[in-house]
């Protein structure tokens, strides 16, 4: 076996075993925790992969947004100073079936996909190469995808406004004082 | 005189050619990935070894300071002018009881004691210590320091939570609160940097601005304030120091920590801001260029300035509200730096690079950005609203017949 079969080996066990950790632990934090820790291991694949701008998006936005999204939201809940912060299980055969449609869905494409194998050396200026694809041929996706994310915003914004009936703001001013 | 400049070339790349003549006698009597793997091992230890070393002067010069702008002396009892102070401190930290609280969650507490060290190591990596002094040189070198940055605020969590202490608890949330608000405008406003160099390599923007020869705080003033003023944010030093605030929350996040673990978070506390000082001269102070001394001599003259400052501000600026923290940085610096951004953009495509005429574009800008803020911040045209006396309506005003 060549370095890298050994390495991939080593990240793979790893990545598999935090993940299985992710869904059959007691306590939420530590499911988090863990869910880190594999998010960051698939980082280490993308480092042997040599793309290190893939492997530095995903820490970012993986470890360093998402999962620090995931423990505010832990950081929000009730009892969470108690010993064992308990994880809600009961849907726990709807997210089964939507597992293993994935699954079947993942397995039929990688058996199926004509892969192309390259010999060529991973060029250098990789992400030079890459912006500029971004916003030329995937411009419209690009695009869209901030246009999502602007709705989500915005959306963010107003579930988490106070309900205040529009109009009467000044009035109630007025009668504080 | 050429033997003069012979002289200052040979200490500039003392250190490199150190290394080389290592590797050279590594090379002797093992193979060639024997040599590749103890040479990387040697400068990470190189690393590590320069790290814990800055703790002892860094320590003591900021004491110092401090003591100077208080009024008072500092250490001034072990060693010749108080130098040996912090050996001093890190016995104290090791010889003293360490401590895990019962109810706390051991495995957790013990690993975060750890955890936010390792990140502020994994930063040094690439920082340009001097022309040739970069353990490795990534095409990704600053998206890697964001990235390898956010780790920080996992560990600083992870302690706070697994403590079972509401102070700690409260230092923790408000760390996070504080390090994901902050993250944002110290990563756009180097964003304006790097669209004038066109790569996210420390060393290239080293050299793009030997290309421009001016440094880029000349260039990008505004995205220079801030930068610094959030990155001081991001590692928690006063005046952004909420998540410790002892006059409100103890110790915040390491509350519960003692002995060599308390050690650990100042640690990492304080080579954090080595390297956002080592950051801020790399990207906007020229890094190691400069005339005459050598190289990794500028970088290190620059990065203790900017350390003085931090020290200087410390000692000068109370501490924000929290309100006033989360104000600051979306009201203020997103806005400024998103702005700074779209300008900066507009302004490189316009003008020829590496020229007088791009240079004297980008302070015009700049000039122009602080305008409309200081005109839109503290308008002259707008006066105080006059108080408004409401009269009850059903009263009638009472006339005075006398």
């Amino acid at each position: 076996m060549s370095v890298e079969q050994v390495v991939f080996l080593v990240l793979a066990v790893a990545a598999v075993g935090s993940a299985v950790g992710v869904v059959i632990s007691r306590n939420i934090f530590y499911s988090a925790l863990l869910l880190v820790a594999c998010l960051f291991i698939v980082a280490g694949f993308y480092v042997l992969l040599e793309a290190p701008f893939l492997a530095a998006v995903q820490v970012l936005i993986y470890v360093g947004a998402i999962a620090v999204l995931i423990i505010f939201a832990i950081m929000l809940t009730e009892r969470m100073m108690s010993k064992t912060v308990r994880g809600w299980n009961e849907q726990w055969w709807i997210a089964l079936i939507v597992t293993v449609c994935l699954v079947a869905v993942m397995l039929y494409v990688v058996v199926t996909a004509n892969w192309q194998v390259s010999d060529a050396a991973t060029p250098s200026d990789a992400i030079v190469a890459l912006g500029q694809t971004l916003l030329s041929t995937y411009v419209l996706p690009f695009e869209v995808a901030s246009v999502i994310l602007l709705m989500a915003l915005i959306g963010a914004i107003i579930i988490a406004r106070e309900e205040e009936p529009v109009g009467v703001v000044g009035e109630q001013k007025e009668e504080e004082r | 005189m050429e033997a003069i400049q012979g002289i200052l070339e040979f200490i500039d790349q003392i250190f490199v050619k150190l290394s080389f003549w290592f590797s050279a006698q590594l090379a002797n009597f093992l193979p060639d990935w024997g040599v590749t793997f103890i040479m990387m091992f040697a400068t990470v230890l190189v690393l590590i070894v320069f790290g814990l070393a800055s703790i002892i002067w860094i320590n003591v010069f900021e004491r110092k300071i401090i003591g100077r702008i208080q009024d008072r002396y500092g250490p001034n009892r072990f060693g010749p002018w108080g130098l040996l102070q912090c050996v001093a401190d890190m016995i104290k930290l090791l010889t003293k009881e360490d401590v895990t609280p019962t109810k706390a969650d051991r495995l957790i507490f013990n690993l975060a004691a750890v955890a936010p060290v390792i990140p502020t190591f994994m930063i040094l990596a690439v920082l340009p210590f001097g022309r040739g002094m970069v353990a490795a040189d990534l095409s990704i070198g600053y998206l890697y320091i964001v990235a390898v940055g956010c780790l920080g605020t996992i560990a600083i969590f992870m302690a706070g939570w697994s403590s079972r202490n509401k102070y700690a608890l409260l230092g923790g949330m408000r760390t996070v609160a504080q390090m994901i608000s902050y993250e944002i405008p110290m990563v756009l406003s180097v964003v304006g940097v790097l669209l004038l160099v066109g790569s996210l390599s420390m060393v290239s923007i080293v050299e793009a601005q030997g290309q421009w020869r001016l440094p880029f705080v000349v260039l990008q003033p505004l995205a220079f304030v801030l930068y610094f003023t959030a990155a001081v944010a991001e590692v928690n030093r006063s005046p952004f120091d909420l998540p410790e605030g002892e006059s409100e929350i103890v110790a915040g996040y390491h509350t519960e920590y003692s002995g060599i673990k308390f050690a650990m978070f100042l640690l990492a506390e304080y080579i954090n801001a080595f390297s956002i000082c080592a950051i801020a001269t790399t990207v906007f102070l020229g890094g190691w260029q400069g005339p005459i001394l050598p190289s990794w001599a500028w970088f290190f003259i620059k990065t203790y300035f900017l350390y003085f400052v931090l020290i200087w501000m410390r000692g000068t600026l109370p501490r924000l509200r929290v309100d006033q923290l989360m104000n600051f940085s979306w009201k203020t610096l997103v806005p400024l730096a998103l702005a700074n951004l779209m300008l900066t953009a507009l302004v490189a495509k316009l003008v020829p690079q590496y020229s007088h005429v791009g240079a004297i574009a980008f302070l015009v800008m700049n000039v122009v950005v602080i305008v409309c803020i200081a005109l839109v911040k503290y308008p002259r045209w707008r006066r105080d609203r006059r108080e408004v006396v409401l009269v009850p309506r059903t009263a009638t005003p009472q006339v005075d017949s006398s």
